[in-house]
């Protein structure tokens, strides 16, 4: 069993959903309320990682991170290294092709909202602040949670983007999904067989965590 | 923004075009309630979300279309001069809003949906209160219910109590026997006329039926898109409709489709009655005092 690998790999889908999941909760507001030039754009660029195939994605972003361009040299100037084939790396380009899987469950959420409920929130008195974290985030919730799982699930399952941007450095960037590939290739049936399983499990438990959180608030929200 | 003269009431003047074409002046007194009548689109809702800060305004760019221009004053301050680009957000409007619906915060029991308007107070007094409150609109015992868990009836208590919590300077009703059966209509108007009598704010009900007005309201209002068709003591305005239209709008002119539009005769009363200064200058003294609710 490569458990280096799946730690990484467990590692690595946390701090995406930490990092992503404010920004998922922002932007999906934003995009559920505001109507704004541009709006049409944005939605476009955030479903563009549900296309484009992994290795076109991850192609890019290599391209981006080495110091062939301005902002990889920036960034290896911050970081002491290059961000290609490095953990941080990883971790952006995992932020990057998981907006669609954060931001779209969250939009849907927001929008689902009754408009009358969050004027009430307004005229009972709350600020745009106070409204958002006792009003609009609770109710929001279920939606919240999907996109916390299926942002770990999709982080622990991602292979080309990961291979691209990564290389397969033991240890730093060869995530269980890679490793499961290496064993494969190497003819070791028992490791991959091993590897498959453990994510298997890790990807229905983040799952069924999600379905818990959501449909307590369900219960919360509807008839006790 | 506030003045000298602070607890005169409720002044509005609205000009707009959009999404209904709106060119009014109103005045409620404090202890004082003023319904708006009118048929669906006639504005009465707008007025509504005008007063409480939810329809945009003009106040902060050129006068775009579906914005209302204009001055929304109340309880002494100046919630909306469109002119002065002035334009308060709701949440810094002391507006108590019943909505049509309700709009009930679904998660949060009927005690906390009252707490929750109550940010001006301190966080150890709001549970007594929504306490006070709910037995006033007689939901003792429903503290925890959530609003699943209530029929139309008592939501629409909840909802009154949650707009009081905010010990609002004008409370605004829209169309709130709307959503109710016959039987539970009767007990809201009922306890709804004797709350009205506790209240020393100014109350507008938007509503299209003639009972409400004459049970409840001191003064009405006939909207026509958007414009006051006729203003007065409902009794008056129920026995002497300025035209057809006002009739048919009231529900008491001959049946049939509604009259056109007429050049009216007469000018339209935009002043409280003469006969009913006198109440509004008693009442006035009361809302100086304080413009709580008394409870």
């Amino acid at each position: 069993m490569d458990w280096p690998a799946l730690h990484l790999s467990l590692v690595l889908a946390a701090a995406t959903v930490a990092l992503l999941l404010p920004l998922a909760a922002w932007l999906g507001r934003v995009l559920a309320y505001r109507r704004f030039p541009g709006r049409g754009l944005v939605e476009v660029l955030v479903a563009l990682p549900l296309v484009l195939p992994p290795t076109v994605a991850g192609y890019a972003l290599l391209l981006l991170f080495g110091t062939g361009s301005a902002f990889g040299r920036a960034a290896a100037a911050v970081l002491g290294h290059p961000l290609a084939f490095s953990f941080e790396g990883l971790l952006l380009a995992s932020v990057l092709v998981n907006v669609p899987f954060a931001v779209q469950p969250v939009q849907n959420s927001f929008a689902a909202l009754p408009r009358n409920v969050r004027e009430a929130a307004a005229v009972s008195g709350m600020s745009p602040w106070q409204a958002f974290l006792q009003v609009e985030l609770p109710l929001a919730w279920p939606g919240i949670a999907v996109a916390a799982a299926l942002t770990f699930a999709h982080t622990l399952g991602e292979f080309g983007v990961v291979l691209m941007v990564g290389g397969s450095i033991p240890g730093q960037t060869r995530t269980a999904a890679i490793a499961l590939y290496d064993r494969v290739q190497a003819f070791d049936d028992r490791g991959a067989a091993l590897l498959a399983a453990a994510l298997l499990g890790v990807s229905l438990a983040a799952l069924t965590l999600s379905n818990l959180l959501s449909r307590q608030v369900g219960r919360r929200t509807r008839h006790a | 923004m506030r003045d000298g003269a602070a607890g005169d009431g409720l002044h509005i003047r609205l000009h707009g075009t959009a999404p209904v074409p709106l060119d009014l002046e109103l005045h409620c007194a404090p202890g004082q309630v003023l319904a708006l009548v009118g048929a669906s689109g006639a504005g009465k809702t707008t007025v509504l979300r005008c007063i409480a800060g939810l329809h945009g305004s003009a106040a902060h760019g050129p006068a775009a279309h579906g914005l209302v221009a204009g001055l929304v004053r109340c309880g002494g301050q100046t919630w909306l001069d469109t002119a002065a680009g002035v334009d308060l957000p709701p949440h810094r409007r002391a507006v108590g809003l019943v909505f049509q619906d309700y709009a009930l915060f679904p998660h949060m029991t009927a005690l906390a949906n009252i707490s929750a308007a109550m940010g001006h107070l301190p966080r150890r007094d709001r549970a007594a209160r929504a306490r006070g409150l709910l037995s006033l609109v007689r939901l003792d015992g429903m503290e925890g219910r959530r609003p699943a868990e209530l029929s139309g009836g008592q939501q629409q208590r909840v909802a009154l109590a949650r707009a009081l919590a905010r010990d609002p300077a004008v409370l605004l009703l829209d169309e709130p026997f709307a959503a109710v059966d016959r039987p539970t209509r009767r007990a809201l108007q009922a306890d709804l006329a004797v709350l009205r009598r506790q209240l020393v704010i100014p109350v507008v009900l938007v509503t299209h039926d003639l009972d409400d007005t004459l049970l409840l309201a001191d003064t009405v209002a006939v909207l026509d898109a958007g414009q006051v068709l006729q203003h007065g003591l409902p009794a008056e305005v129920a026995r002497h409709p300025a035209g057809p239209r006002v009739a048919w709008l009231l529900g008491t002119g001959a049946p049939g489709p509604l009259p056109p539009k007429e050049a009216p005769a007469w000018l339209p009363e935009t002043g409280p009655d003469p006969a009913h200064e006198d109440a509004g200058a008693f009442t006035r003294g009361l809302g100086a005092a304080s413009r709580r609710t008394h409870i």
